[in-house]
């Protein structure tokens, strides 16, 4: 089983997961506003960079949403729009029908998701 | 200013959600799913849904408006200007579809202080219509400059 994903967030994303999520915070929607707290523009959302992850496992376990029992994650650097993002993994161990991953996330050389562990149960 | 722990254990009034197909679609949409069964019904059942599912990351729209409440609440006092989402857990069980009402209870399950670095942990747990668990959440707040 082999984890690998690569997805470029346009521009407006985190617009659009802003409306779907329900998380307006203006440091990922409002280039002003982040640059007034220091950041070099908009970041992503942690949770949709989380929720590429789970895409990215759910896909090598054959693409059933029902095979990905747990996933658990650490944010550490930000996520930037318009930058191509790597969700890599492998397979950590395997018992009893549970597949064991190891993953993370990189965008431009920096880790953006680190010390992922996810459980999937291949349907 | 060290960390209040007066919190720990502390759980709050469930929370409702109700899950429509179209929410499920836009939220597909935004995180880039592709597979039919989020947005056509019929995809859905022929895949064995009694409806059409949430993707499994889903779970943090229906438990945002629970995780709201330690978070603002007093006695836990997390400083926002300072916050950062340090981790994510969510373990899945009974698949989420359009349809269902899904009832949330968040606790703060620890705070501790390390490093000069404030740890928040809150869980959700979210259980559907049927008394199912659907997803259980562990949400891991860190605050910079606490001591």
């Amino acid at each position: 089983m082999n984890v690998e994903l690569k997805v470029t967030p346009d521009k407006y994303l985190p617009h659009r997961y802003a409306g779907a999520s329900g998380d307006f915070n203006p440091i990922h929607i409002d280039r002003e506003f982040a640059e007034q707290v220091g950041l070099p523009s908009t970041i992503l959302h942690g949770l949709w960079s989380m929720a590429q992850v789970a895409r990215a496992c759910v896909n090598a376990a054959g693409g059933d949403p029902r095979s990905l029992k747990r996933l658990s994650v650490q944010f550490r650097g930000m996520g930037f729009p318009e930058q191509e993002i790597t969700v890599t993994g492998e397979v950590k161990e395997e018992r009893d029908g549970v597949v064991v991953i190891a993953a993370e996330a990189e965008q431009a050389g920096n880790k953006i998701i680190k010390n992922v562990e996810a459980e999937l149960s291949p349907q | 200013m060290p960390v209040k722990t007066e919190a720990i254990g502390k759980s709050y009034p469930p929370v409702e959600y109700e899950v429509g197909k179209e929410k499920i679609g836009e939220y597909a949409r935004a995180v880039g799913e592709e597979n039919q069964v989020y947005f056509d019904r019929n995809a859905a059942r022929e895949a064995g849904f009694r409806d059409v599912p949430a993707p499994p990351m889903f779970a943090v729209v229906y438990s945002w408006g629970s995780v709201a409440l330690p978070a603002v609440d007093p006695a836990v006092d997390l400083n926002f200007a300072m916050l950062v989402h340090g981790g994510q857990e969510f373990a899945w069980g009974e698949p989420v579809c359009s349809g269902d009402v899904i009832s949330t209870v968040a606790s703060v399950k620890d705070v501790h202080e390390k490093g000069g670095m404030g740890f928040y942990i809150f869980e959700t747990v979210s259980t559907n219509q049927d008394g199912q668990e659907v997803a259980r959440g562990t949400w891991t707040n860190i605050v910079r400059g606490v001591s």
